[in-house]
């Protein structure tokens, strides 16, 4: 069998990373606090002092701390993008997430022994486009963007040297990865340059009569009536009139949840799971961490047997964005 | 105390109108001065520079308590008009406290309508992120049940020249 599995946490802050270590993550990825990474919301993420910190504290447990440097950088801010990698590249990170090939070029250049590890935001969907990173700037692992079918994940693997991460939680959303233009539509800031979906500035709720209502830069996105679950404030999960119908005309807000595939992702030999969230708090963290540690710990030990517990699933279920969880694209029989 | 859970539980609604009609003073007394005894010590100044001259609502919702304060250069005080605030935070005591003790994320709150963020979302975002990125020492959310407080009053009625 192939190296063990591992399990990639989030973290937007120093308590996360720690209850992430503490509770079984054998990864952690992390942001600056700036634009250079696609979570930058405001009073996220490490500044250089809570960092340093945060990778002593991995380190000294055998946990690995990666930082996300994938949002794409233009021409008038391309220093700040470098010397971010700079930095990650002197605080002895195990890794960077980077998503655009500039910067890539520039950390193989750069910092030869530095790791790669390219982006979801990247969205490499097949083993070409990934040989080529590999061959041209030596990525060592590629995140899948989550539209492959089960079948399409094990072709990658197959056709392969590069390690592939998937995802195996959290938020989902329409799959464009650094393609997306609804936030920058909406609101001017995009994730893919400025590194939020859908910024707090832009974001306003208030509770009325007909229900929670959720604005993004003042258009109304969404009302929840009384007892509705609510979802995140993006554009593609709102519910709009079409055809005098008011419905979620791009996407329902729902959350991906694998666990039941994990004997599979570890048959085909995925090597690492990675959970969404680095938005959330260390609460999220540590119940999300919690649970997959057990599952791929139990899946492990014994997959031909291997089932989901109720009580796993009802955790994962509590912390979830929406109304249902899903498979994803990873369940299409259809392919 | 490990396993320890908070609970679920509201305070019943005679005892919410009574809230109601308390005088407010105190209980937004005892949270600004935590508040202010909490900053630089446990909180940094310098994240919440965005929040000086901002007016805060803490509304919860089972105690029938509506906290109104502000935050300025010298730290937290309370307020006595109730004009617009800038951010309205909404929830009951229960998930309060789960919040305070990390044992809910507020983004799960929120999903389940038990948290409700109102007027300057951006405000919310650096107070929470701000929060959820200090290092706390261990809050132990059991020592907050009612048998937990009895018995601590009783140690302390027990021995009434301690300090
Ligand atoms: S608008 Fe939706 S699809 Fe686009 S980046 Fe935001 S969450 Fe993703």
């Amino acid at each position: 069998m192939s190296a063990p599995l591992e399990l990639v946490c989030p973290a937007g802050g120093l308590p996360a990373l720690k209850t992430a270590v503490d509770h079984g993550a054998n990864c952690v990825y992390t942001g600056f606090r700036d634009a250079t990474n696609a979570r930058n919301f405001t009073g996220l993420n490490f500044d250089d002092a809570s960092i340093k910190q945060g990778i002593e504290y991995a380190h000294q447990r055998g946990v690995k701390v990666l930082v996300a440097l994938n949002t794409f950088p233009l021409t008038d801010n391309w220093l700040q993008w470098t010397a971010a990698v700079d930095k990650a590249a002197a605080f002895g990170v195990d890794a960077v997430i980077l998503a655009d090939p500039g910067l890539m070029e520039y950390a193989k250049r750069n910092h030869p022994r530095l790791r790669l590890h390219l982006s979801v935001q990247g969205s490499a969907t097949n083993y070409e486009a990934i040989n080529f990173y590999h061959q041209r700037f030596g990525i060592q692992r590629a995140v899948l963007p989550r539209v492959l079918s089960m079948a399409q994940v094990e072709h990658v693997v197959k056709n392969t040297p590069v390690e592939i991460e998937v995802f195996g939680f959290g938020g989902l959303c329409v799959m464009v990865e650094g393609r997306c233009a609804l936030s920058a539509y909406t609101t001017g800031t995009s994730p893919n340059c400025q590194g939020a979906c859908s910024p707090g500035k832009a974001v306003r709720y208030e509770e009325t009569p007909a229900g929670m209502e959720t604005r993004l830069n003042g258009i109304l996105i969404d009302r929840f009536g009384q007892g509705e679950r609510a979802g995140y404030p993006t554009l593609c999960k709102g519910r709009f009139e079409v055809d005098d119908e008011t419905y979620y005309a791009i996407e329902e807000p729902a959350s991906l949840n694998t666990l039941e595939l994990l004997p599979e992702l570890m048959r085909i030999g995925v090597s690492a799971i990675k959970i969404e969230g680095r938005q959330r708090s260390p609460a999220y963290v540590t119940q999300v961490t919690k649970v997959w540690r057990d599952a791929i710990d139990t899946c492990r030990r014994d997959p031909e047997h291997f089932k989901p517990t109720a009580a796993w699933m009802a955790e994962l279920n509590k912390v979830s964005e929406g109304k249902s969880a899903t498979l994803g694209a990873y369940n299409r029989p259809w392919k | 105390m490990m396993n320890f859970k908070l609970p679920d539980f509201a305070i019943p609604a005679p005892l919410t109108r009574l809230g109601n009609r308390l005088p407010q003073l105190p209980p937004t007394l005892a949270l600004v001065t935590a508040l202010n005894l909490a900053l630089d010590r446990l909180i940094p100044r310098e994240p919440l520079e965005m929040l000086i001259g901002k007016r805060f609502t803490i509304r919860v919702l089972d105690a029938g308590m509506t906290l109104r304060f502000s935050y300025g250069e010298r730290g937290f005080r309370p307020l006595f008009d109730a004009s617009q605030p800038d951010l309205t935070i909404s929830a009951r005591t229960r998930d309060f406290i789960a919040l305070l003790a990390r044992e809910e994320d507020p983004d799960t709150l929120f999903f389940d309508r038990r948290l409700l963020m109102e007027g300057d979302t951006d405000l919310g975002l650096l107070v929470k992120n701000t929060l959820d990125g200090i290092e706390l020492p261990r809050f132990d959310p059991a020592r907050l049940t009612p048998q937990e407080l009895l018995h601590r009053l009783r140690a302390r009625l027990a021995t009434p020249h301690s300090t």
